[in-house]
Order: C-alpha cells, then sequence, then structure tokens
C-alpha cells in the first residue's frame, strides 16, 4: 500500500532533529517562565535594584559588560574543563585500578567515602593557601568534587559487567588486563556515563567555589566583586552567564553519555 | 586442531546446592574424540554438568572431581558455547568471532571468520551488531564463535534450540563436520537430535545417568531416517517417563 506521505508527521530533518527542536522550545518555555516570574517578583514588591534588579536591567547589564563578563568566563570555563578532564580521568583510572584488586578496594573504598564526607567548602580556603591565587586551587576544587561520583559509577560497572560473559572471556583464555579492556570497560560504558552526567552539575559550582575562596579572575570573583559594590544587576549577569554555561555543558556531556551508553548496548554512536 | 589427541571427560562425586542435592554418586565420561549427547529434565542439572567441566563457578560444591582422563588441566583446551548467545552487543559479528583471539592477544583469521559466518548463513550480516538480529541468527553467531575456537573439548549447551527444523539439520551438519575427532558434549533438549548426532546418548535423571541404545549406524545420521525417527520415539518415550532404558 503506497501513501502520499503526511507532511503533518513526516521531518524531512529527521527524528532526531525534530526531537532537538521539541526540547529546545520546551525549555525556552520554561526559561520564559522563571524570567516572568522574577521580573513579576521584581516589579511586584518595587525591590529597589540594588536588592533585586528587573530582568531588563540585568540583561542591559550584560550586553553593557558582555567583554568583562566573556574575560572573566573564558576563565572558569578553563578551569571546569581542565577540572572535568582531570577528575574524570583520575577518576575512571582509580576505577580501573579499584576493579583489579580487591586488597585495594577494601584499603580505598573506605578513604574515599570518607573523603565525600568532607565538605569542599572547608577545603577549598587550605587549597588556596597551598596553592596560590592561581587557576590551580579552583581546578583542584573541581577534580575533588567530580573525582568520585565517576569513579564510583565506573567502579559500579566494571564489576557488575555480564558475569556469564566475562566467565566466556575467561574460558577463551583472556588475563585480566585484556577482559578489562575489550569486555568490562565495554559493558561499564553506561555507568562512567552516568558518572559523567553528575560530573558535568558539579562541576562549575567546583570552580566557583575555588574562585570565591580567593581570585582575581573568572565569574565566581566577578560575583563576589560585584556584589562588593552594590552592581547586583552585574552580579545577576554574571550569575545568568555561569548558568547557561552549566546548561550548555550539562547537554555536550549529556549528550556525550547518551553515545557512550548506546555504543556499549548496540555498536552504533547514533 | 594440533598435535595432541583430544582428552576424555569426567564427572565423579556428588553435587550439593546447600542442603540440597542435586546429583548424589554420579559417575559420568565422555570418550575422547566422541560426539556425546546429554540429555534431562529442565533443571536437573545439564548446564551445571558442562559448567563444572569448563572450570566455572557453579554456587554449587563438588564432592568429587571434575576434569579431563588425560590428567592435565582441561584450562586452554575448551570451547565453550553457552545456553544463552552472549554475543557482544558493541561488536558486529566479524569482531564477536575475533573475540577469542583479540583476548588472547593473538591476531584474529579473518578469513576463517568470514568463511564460518557464511557457512552459518551469516555472511551478508557480519557487520551488524548482535540486536539488529533474531534470537536463531544470535545463537548461530554463538555456535561459529565457538567453532572458530579451534578447541579440542567442545561443550554446547542447547546449541541449535532456536533454531527452525531445516536450519537445526544444517547446522547440526556443520558443527558436526567441523567438530570431527574433537571430543564433544552436547546438552540438548530435542531426542531427534541426540539419535542424530550421538556416538553415544546419555540421559541425567534425579537417580544418576541412563544410558539408552544408540540407533543403528554412525552419525551424523539421516535426519529423516527410519533409524533416527525410531530412536526418537524410544527416547521420546524414555524422557515422558513411560518406559525404563
Ligand atoms: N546458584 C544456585 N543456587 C542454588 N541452586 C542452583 C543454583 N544454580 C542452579 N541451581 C539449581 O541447579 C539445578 C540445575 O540447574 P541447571 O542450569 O544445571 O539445569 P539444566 O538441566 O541445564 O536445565 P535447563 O534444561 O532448564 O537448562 C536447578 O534446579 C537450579 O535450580
Ligand atoms: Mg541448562
Amino acid at each position: 500500500m503506497s501513501r502520499p506521505p503526511d507532511p503533518a508527521r513526516s521531518d524531512p530533518a529527521g527524528p532526531d532533529t525534530s526531537r532537538l527542536r521539541d526540547r529546545v522550545r520546551d525549555r525556552a518555555l520554561v526559561a520564559a517562565i522563571l524570567v516572568g516570574a522574577w521580573a513579576a517578583v521584581a516589579w511586584g514588591t518595587g525591590a529597589p535594584a540594588f536588592i533585586l534588579p528587573s530582568p531588563l536591567r540585568v540583561a542591559e547589564a550584560f550586553v553593557a559588560n558582555a567583554a568583562l563578563i566573556g574575560d572573566h568566563a573564558l576563565v572558569t570555563l578553563a578551569e571546569v574543563l581542565a577540572g572535568l578532564a582531570l577528575g574524570a580521568g583520575l577518576g575512571a583510572a582509580t576505577a580501573v585500578w579499584l576493579s583489579l584488586s580487591a586488597p585495594a578496594r577494601r584499603l580505598v573504598m573506605p578513604a574515599l567515602v570518607f573523603s565525600q564526607a568532607v565538605p569542599i567548602f572547608a577545603l577549598a580556603p587550605v587549597l588556596t593557601l597551598w596553592l596560590g591565587y592561581g587557576i590551580w586551587p579552583k581546578i583542584l576544587v573541581t577534580v575533588l568534587i567530580i573525582y568520585f561520583p565517576v569513579a564510583s559509577a565506573f567502579l559500579d560497572g566494571l564489576r557488575r559487567a555480564d558475569p556469564a560473559l566475562i566467565e566466556l572471556a575467561r574460558v577463551m583464555g583472556g588475563g585480566r588486563w585484556r577482559i578489562l579492556l575489550r569486555i568490562r570497560a565495554p559493558l561499564a560504558l553506561p555507568d562512567l556515563a552516568s558518572g559523567l552526567r553528575l560530573a558535568a552539575v558539579y562541576a562549575p559550582i567546583g570552580a566557583v567555589i575555588g574562585e570565591w575562596v580567593g581570585a582575581s579572575k573568572g565569574l565566581g570573583y566577578l560575583m563576589l566583586l560585584a556584589n562588593g559594590r552594590a552592581k547586583t544587576d552585574l552580579m545577576f549577569a554574571a550569575l545568568v552567564a555561569l548558568a547557561l554555561g552549566a546548561v550548555a555543558l550539562h547537554a555536550v556531556l549529556g549528550s556525550l553519555a547518551t553515545r557512550l551508553e548506546r555504543w556499549s548496548r548496540t555498536g552504533r554512536w547514533r | 586442531m594440533t598435535g595432541a589427541p583430544p582428552p576424555g571427560l569426567r564427572l565423579n562425586g556428588t553435587l550439593r546446592f546447600g542442603a540440597q542435592v542435586l546429583f548424589r554418586d554420579l559417575s559420568m565420561t565422555v570418550r575422547p574424540g566422541e560426539w556425546t549427547c546429554l540429555l534431562g529434565d529442565s533443571g536437573v542439572g545439564k548446564s551445571t554438568v558442562l559448567r563444572l567441566l569448563a572450570g566455572l563457578e557453579t554456587g554449587a560444591a563438588l564432592e568429587g572431581e571434575a576434569g579431563a582422563t588425560d590428567g592435565a588441566p582441561l584450562e586452554g583446551r575448551i570451547a565453550w558455547m553457552a545456553q544463552s548467545d552472549l554475543l557482544a552487543p558493541w561488536l558486529d559479528l566479524h569482531e564477536n568471532l575475533a573475540m577469542g583471539a583479540r583476548l588472547r592477544g593473538e591476531p584474529p583469521d579473518r578469513d576463517r571468520a568470514a568463511e564460518l559466518l557464511e557457512r552459518v548463513g551469516l555472511g551478508p550480516h557480519a557487520h551488524k551488531t548482535p540486536h539488529m538480529l533474531s534470537g536463531g541468527m544470535r545463537q548461530r553467531a554463538a555456535l561459529a564463535r565457538a567453532l572458530i575456537e579451534d578447541r579440542p573439548v567442545a561443550l554446547l549447551d542447547e546449541p541449535f534450540a532456536a533454531l527452525d527444523l531445516r536450519t537445526r539439520a544444517a547446522m547440526q551438519e556443520l558443527a558436526f563436520a567441523e567438530l570431527a575427532g574433537r571430543t564433544v558434549l552436547h546438552v540438548t533438549h530435542d531426542p531427534h537430535e541426540a539419535a542424530r548426532l550421538g556416538h553415544r546418548i546419555l540421559v541425567l535423571t534425579r537417580d544418576g545417568l541412563v544410558e539408552p541404545a544408540l540407533p543403528a549406524g554412525l552419525p551424523i545420521r539421516d535426519a529423516a531416517g527410519p533409524e533416527v525417527l525410531e530412536a526418537q520415539a524410544r527416547l521420546t518415550r524414555l524422557l515422558l517417563g513411560e518406559t525404563r532404558a
């Protein structure tokens, strides 16, 4: 049976693009509602601009200070990306190491869990004391925040990997390293992916914490500076830039995670 | 397969899951170079027997021994085809067949993989991943992967169960030819299949092993021949519990 394609349903750009379009539309709607609510509160309460600036004022501040915000955003972005790469790499390497050694797991896991109980806010000033005011303490705070979620998610995946397939690999004569590389790691990619999703949410927080404790650059520093000078509109503009960056980072890493998951299940990236 | 003759297999002893006894004082041997079919009710312990021989964890305690009759360890001499296909979902069929070689750090034999995929009827699908294939296609890929391992002992757990009658007959012939001269222990629920393939047929029951009479002639036997069909009927009665061996 042949029918002319239904113009309402067939999307020449393909289902992926149309789904993306739907998502963008949904998010724009949510953003519009939030901005609307913000505007309503600012107008309704008649709060002075240095307490709660209206969205319009913040937008003006954003445009007027675009170059300044851009400079500081680049610094924060560099900290976040470096922290992510280092933290995810160290976390994944730790998971691999712990998956190979039961004694290491027994010794190291409690220490890792304990390290999570230490509030990073309390640690950040010490890191600044040790590493100075440059980019490194910020990167380190970011690394510390995302290291554990990545390591523990990937380790879970490596250890849970389909036992029957691992047995077959052993019967075939595979050694631990080759089984890890060729079987366990591909099977554990979805778990690594969920660790990365969490990391995307936490990484910007880590960098900003580092900047609040002591910095001369970055969005966190700019927010403190603007706040201190009662330039609340600039503070909000920097906050908006940070939020937009976090959302974009989450989208990029989320899409990477989805691809990793799909590849592990089907051998296809898309 | 290289020089040395294939070993026979031996499993003696009592197997317990905690307090529950799966079998008591079992004494089973599989003669070297022969195709032995193992029948028995679901849950009687056939897969467990294969796992014990393959040296895999069963969660059970064996009081006794499982291994090769030549006394040397079976490690590295077994091709194991499990009851589920165990294909790696991220690898295409070609790479799934290369899996064993890659795990051993050997160069995979691409020509042999292509040939075997062709012979199990999956030539056109060599570059598809398992999720794009039917259950029967995946089972044939798993069979090809067991055959490419080229080991003197093959432990096959219901290797043809998901196939239609015609494909099943063809795969039986392929496997029988490829594994000629090797020691094969083949778990199956199909009395016809056992009648066709077995140099020996064993039935595992709660009370131990039963060895029913074989059909006339040597395997592989004519799938629709009177010897196979007569033996199928006899085995069917035995499995239904209507006669004793
Ligand atoms: N880890 C375990 N703990 C306790 N009992 C188990 C365990 N594994 C298997 N069993 C029991 O061992 C028995 C034998 O299982 P097995 O898989 O060997 O059966 P099978 O003969 O291969 O059955 P089927 O024909 O259905 O594949 C079953 O009754 C099962 O309940
Ligand atoms: Mg079984």
